[in-house]
């Protein structure tokens, strides 16, 4: 497959990852060969993509009949490709563990889809885009697959409005846009404060629409629970009805897993409650590399925990931070006073303290991490959940009295509502509380410039890939990949390998299908047989609180190490004391969830290595040996330029490390500074 | 009923609109019916002659074009056809809806529907009896409950509100058929699709209340009338 | 607080079900409705007794998975999805019913799930816009008149819960479709298909087994989104309207 202008020799790399000196994973891993992307485009970056598109293979429409793709998951990557691939022709069958695929998560995302358009015509340009976007993510993407994000985007738009997607306009009846996210342009195209929403539903109705004309075939209500590997080339997988118990097969020329992130392993997260790891998981279990899983974004303004109750975490819009500002009492004895007793000078408006210039305005790490900083030192403020109170103070006082009630009212209602239907408090009276919570995953499945795993045939789409985000995602291009990578580049990409077609005939009795079969009977069964003491439930709790503890805003050398102790003994346990009530052979939502936590107990290990092994502070991974004087993060390029791709070690083994180094030539290295 | 399949070979005239359209206006003839029968009604104000004569006229409404009482056989007729599609269409999206819910709810609250929209289908009931009794009174049987004559339409309209009992019956007719107006006329005009903004669908309920008080109400002055003897013989 | 609940419990789609009661104590009003219902079956698990099956996945109200019937109310008492009620809206001492959605066409599939693939085949039979990857022009090329745009927003909100059908003594599911249509009708790139649409929604709305609609309007009552009545009227419109073209 790989033509003469995909290796690596033409490139000219301006920097040289040298060998890492320090080795705090030491005794957790293997290390293993360095890999490269074998299908890396070459060739000045701005006409990489549309010389692959032009190299890559084509399948003839008759042929194209003939050819299956299995997707998994049905949000914006997944929908997407599964419209795109059925409206080329291909028989697709389409997976997701809702009722209907028009639940999928990404109909959460709130604020907006970044996009090269420059109708404000403020400088904004594929390049600024790309820029950005790689600046964002301090420097630990892959500069060809971000310009190809950048590229795309202006594209996605297009499609998007031609689907009837109900973009904000302006009085002309053109479209509008606004900044976000602390870029210096306004690229951001939005619908009111459900942008997710409403480009999920243009991606489901198109999908919808395969559906009737029967080249996508949905299955609802279906969970993948294996991944079937078969002659080394991805060719199924196995997944349970969730309604009836069955466990079924299913086979394909080529899989694609757009199954989402795995922030549910923190268990409080602004996930949904079923967003889970299991489809990727079991890719890994079954060969495919899980790239840098430790980062982690963290979102500085959600409502915090109000008790031991909560099952999930909601996400306000960073917005709020323009016209809130963000305090903590002074002194620790205030902290349970009302908060409109104390007075100005007993307050400590700690961000404007510590960054003069960005004050509130600094980004989403940072704020994340002083806000636990604050309450590491005892000055949390709101109701104590165990002995320790998670909030600060985001307080519209000084706003309500420069814009007036009805000046806020204006730009943040629907927010203020929000807040005060989970809290029973009305900010307009009240300072809000807001804390950190886990929203969204950098890391996910190692993929080529192709979207490809290094399974053959497996793909990667979305969240669940590694590619775009490097260590940080900007705000408004979680929509922009989704929908990147499944309208315009794997419907590009994988008909270069359908190409290979006619694949081996495979039927359910080659020992690779049996096998996936089998061990998913023996799992199910197993988990519906220990019949201990514990809920499913009580375990992803106790892991999610090792992981916020140790892998969350700041990770430390010494908290790793416990952590990575502490899952070993709960995953002992988990598997002889756990407890599913239920039969196997029904709609069994204990049992579901019960499968899930086994699999985010082992990733949640891996994250643990990960972390440790990264003695850096990169983008939402904060190491706190590797800061400056003033406690910033601080990168080392030198030794840490590269992505970690895990591959699983076994069931006792320890994982393998493989390095793919970072080479930039068209953007140069920069420390960021928000001082 | 339901079934994961896909329909085939749809067509716009066999769905649920077209059945709540046809209900929609053969109910709009009937509003314009009534609001006639009823203007018709209070020329009982302007006495024994007047009123007569006006019954004799609507016999001989587009003469020569017409036959003598052609105009009211038109009429009849329509409003038969009316009728008909009205209480099948209300007959067939009934069944439906029983058969869309077979398992009720143990416990189940309106929160905004009014009282009126949710009796539609028993005012209805009760309006088609009331039909039947008042063709029995004053068209077909020409019954006089106080055994006087039934040649005079006007002597029989008196003798018949005289008797306590026949206001109230009528009276409870009208208001059923008030109820039965008012969520009708809005939900005519709503199925019509007339009703897109807020504001026709304010005028629209508006619209609906005017209608129901000005037939049921001018309906009602007549037996009034005649019970308290304003309107004698 | 502490709290009486009347629970619909029910195997599967084969078998009957019935209310059972539970007692529940220590409920704090912080909790949402759902996290009342995980505490309640967490300790079902610890006494043996199988958790309750109910849908949820966002619990930001937003996903449109949830939806019970509460006290008779879809959603419950408040305008809001049931994982964004909280148990302040109740008190100590409560008794509360919790029922699965009803209607012929959302069969139940345990418990207090039910199956709502029929909203998705209504979507499959015209609700979209068909618009090939590739094959649209540039965005900004076909204007849309900005209040037009904005109603197709509002009603574009929709989150495909159900809980119009749930409400309705009809087991209509007539706003829903009326909001598709309102939405996609209302945007320049919705033209060409329009009388198709409609007709091609309705006539799966009626084969589903869905009611037809009497305009009374619990079902605008019932929607957490606060869909108007209007598109219902939009909707009879717009089949009016392919009527006369011969569709």
């Amino acid at each position: 497959m790989a033509s003469s202008d995909k290796d690596l020799s033409g490139l000219h790399p301006t920097n040289e990852p040298s060998v890492q000196k320090s080795d705090d994973a030491h005794g957790y891993y293997v290390p293993g060969d360095k890999i490269v992307d074998p299908v890396a485009p070459t060739g000045p970056i701005k006409d990489r993509w549309t010389q692959r598109k032009f190299d890559n293979r084509l399948v003839n429409p008759a042929n194209r009949r003939k050819l299956s793709v299995i997707i998994v998951g049905t949000g914006l990557a997944g929908g997407a490709a599964a419209a795109t691939l059925g409206e080329a022709g291909y028989q697709v069958k389409s997976f997701c563990y809702q009722d209907s695929p028009r639940r999928a998560h990404s109909i959460a995302a709130q604020g907006g889809i970044n996009a090269a358009k420059n109708y404000k015509e403020d400088g904004d340009s594929i390049g600024r885009l790309f820029y950005d976007t790689v600046k964002g993510g301090d420097y630990r993407s892959r500069e060809s697959n971000v310009y190809r994000l950048a590229e795309v985007s202006a594209n996605i738009i297009d499609q998007c409005v031609a689907q009837g997607v109900p973009f904000a306009r302006d009085y002309a009846g053109l479209l509008d846009n606004r900044s976000f996210g602390g870029v210096q342009v306004s690229r951001t195209f939005y619908a009111r404060g459900q942008t997710g929403q409403q480009l999920l539903i243009g991606a489901y109705q198109a999908m919808e629409r395969q559906v009737a004309a029967g080249t996508v075939e949905q299955f609802t209500r279906h969970e993948m629970l294996e991944l079937i590997v078969a002659d080394g080339k991805a060719r199924g997988i196995v997944a349970r009805d969730l309604v009836t118990g069955e466990i079924e097969t299913h086979l394909a020329d080529a899989v694609v897993l757009a199954s989402g992130g795995y922030g549910n392993v923190f268990f409080l997260s602004t996930n949904a409650m079923g967003s889970n790891v299991t489809a990727t998981w079991r890719a890994h279990r079954k060969g495919a590399y899980m790239a840098n899983p430790c980062y982690t974004q963290i979102h500085p303004t959600c409502i915090p925990v109000s008790g031991d109750h909560q099952s999930k975490l909601t996400l306000m819009s960073e917005s709020l931070r323009n016209d809130g500002r963000i305090w903590v009492p002074k002194k620790k004895e205030d902290c349970d006073k009302d908060p409109r007793e104390i007075p100005e000078e007993d307050r400590d408006y700690y961000l404007e303290r510590i960054y003069p210039s960005f004050g509130n305005l600094v980004p989403r790490d940072i704020a994340s991490r002083q806000a636990k900083n604050m309450c590491d030192e005892g000055r949390g403020v709101g109701p104590k959940v165990g002995d320790f109170r998670r909030g600060v103070y985001l307080d519209f006082s000084d706003a309500i009295a420069r814009l007036g009630e009805d000046g806020i009212r204006e730009k943040y209602d629907n927010l203020f509502d929000m807040y005060e239907r989970i809290t029973g408090e009305n900010p307009y009276e009240v300072p809000m509380r807001i804390y950190p919570a886990v929203h969204y995953v950098m890391g996910g499945l190692w993929v080529d410039y192709h979207l490809q795993s290094n399974i053959p045939g497996l793909f990667v789409a979305g969240e669940a890939n590694f590619s775009d985000h490097g260590a940080n995602r900007l705000g408004a291009s979680a929509l922009m990949q989704g929908l990147a990578d499944g309208y315009f580049v794997l419907p590009n990409t994988i008909r270069d390998y359908l190409a290979d077609a006619p694949f081996d005939k495979l039927d359910e009795s080659h020992p690779a299908v049996a096998e996936a079969r089998a061990d998913v009977e023996g799992r199910v069964q197993k988990l519906v047989s220990i019949n201990g003491t514990r809920s499913a439930d009580s375990y992803h709790k106790e892991l999610g609180n090792i992981m916020w503890e140790y892998c969350g805003m700041e990770r430390t050398e010494e908290g790793l190490r416990k952590a990575i102790d502490m899952i070993r003994e709960l995953k002992a346990d988990f598997w002889s004391n756990l407890k599913v009530l239920g039969t196997a052979d029904s709609l069994n939502q204990s049992l579901e969830k019960a499968g899930r936590v086994a699999d985010f107990i082992e990733l949640g290990e891996l994250m643990c290595i990960d972390a440790l092994n990264r003695r850096e502070s990169c983008g939402g991974h904060f190491r706190a040996e590797s800061q400056t004087e003033d406690g910033e993060a601080l990168r080392h390029d030198d030794e840490f330029a590269y992505v970690a791709a895990w591959e699983w070690g076994g069931e006792n083994g320890q994982p393998v490390l493989h390095k793919e180094d970072l080479i930039y030539t068209a953007i140069e290295m920069k420390q960021r500074s928000y001082k | 009923m339901a079934s994961p399949t896909l329909v085939k070979g749809v067509r716009s005239t066999r769905s649920t609109i077209a059945l709540k359209l046809t209900m929609a206006l053969s109910g709009l003839a009937f509003i314009g019916f009534v609001l006639g029968h009823m203007y018709g009604n209070l020329k009982a104000f302007s006495g024994h002659d007047a009123f007569n004569e006006y019954a004799h006229h609507l016999r001989e409404l587009g003469e020569p074009l017409l036959p003598y009482g052609g105009f009211l056989w038109v009429m009849r007729v329509g409003l038969i056809v009316a009728l008909v599609v009205h209480v099948v269409a209300a007959v067939a999206l009934w069944r439906r809806a029983a058969k869309a819910r077979p398992v009720s709810y143990v416990a189940k609250k309106n929160q905004a529907s009014s009282l009126s929209s949710r009796t539609m289908r028993w005012g209805g009931i009760t309006i088609l009896l009331f039909l039947v009794w008042h063709l029995v009174n004053f068209t077909i049987g020409k019954v006089n409950p106080q055994g006087g004559e039934t040649n005079d339409p006007y002597n029989l309209l008196v003798d018949t509100f005289d008797l306590w009992w026949m206001t109230a019956i009528y009276l409870v007719a009208m208001v059923a058929l008030a109820m039965h107006l008012h969520h009708g006329t809005w939900s005519a005009l709503q199925t019509l699709g007339l009703t897109n903004t807020a504001q026709s669908r304010a005028r629209a309920k508006a619209v609906g209340w005017i209608v129901a008080v000005v037939v049921a109400g001018g309906f009602s002055l007549v037996p009034l009338f005649v019970l308290f003897g304003v309107i004698t013989k | 607080m502490r709290l009486t609940l009347n629970i619909w419990r029910q195997a599967n789609a084969d078998v009957q079900g019935a209310m059972h009661r539970y007692e529940l104590d220590g409920v704090s009003e912080d909790m949402s409705f759902l996290e009342m219902l995980d505490v309640l079956n967490e300790q079902l698990n610890a006494k043996g007794e199988e958790p309750i099956a109910f849908d949820s996945d966002c619990r930001e109200g937003i996903c449109g998975m949830c939806g019970l019937m509460i006290n008779g109310m879809a959603h419950g008492p408040e305008v809001t999805t049931t994982c964004q009620l909280h148990m302040r809206s109740f008190n100590d001492g409560d008794e509360i019913t919790i029922e699965p959605w009803r209607a012929e066409a959302f069969p139940v599939v345990k418990d207090l799930c039910v199956d709502r693939g029929a909203l998705d085949r209504m979507i499959q039979s015209g609700g979209y816009i068909s618009a090939n990857t590739g094959s649209a022009p540039e965005a900004n090329s076909v204007p849309a008149a900005r209040d037009k745009a904005m109603r197709a927003f509002n009603v574009a909100t929709c989150i495909g819960c159900g809980a119009c059908v749930a409400a309705c003594p009809n087991g209509s599911a007539s706003l829903f479709v009326g909001a598709k249509i309102t939405h996609l009708g209302e945007l320049p790139q919705g033209q060409p298909e329009r009388d198709s649409r409609v007709v091609g929604m309705v006539a799966q709305h009626d084969h589903e087994g869905f009611g037809g609609c009497t305009n009374i309007g619990e079902c605008t009552a019932a929607c957490p989104k606060e869909i108007p009545m209007d598109v219902i009227s939009q909707l009879n419109k717009d089949l009016r309207t392919a009527l006369k073209n011969g569709h």
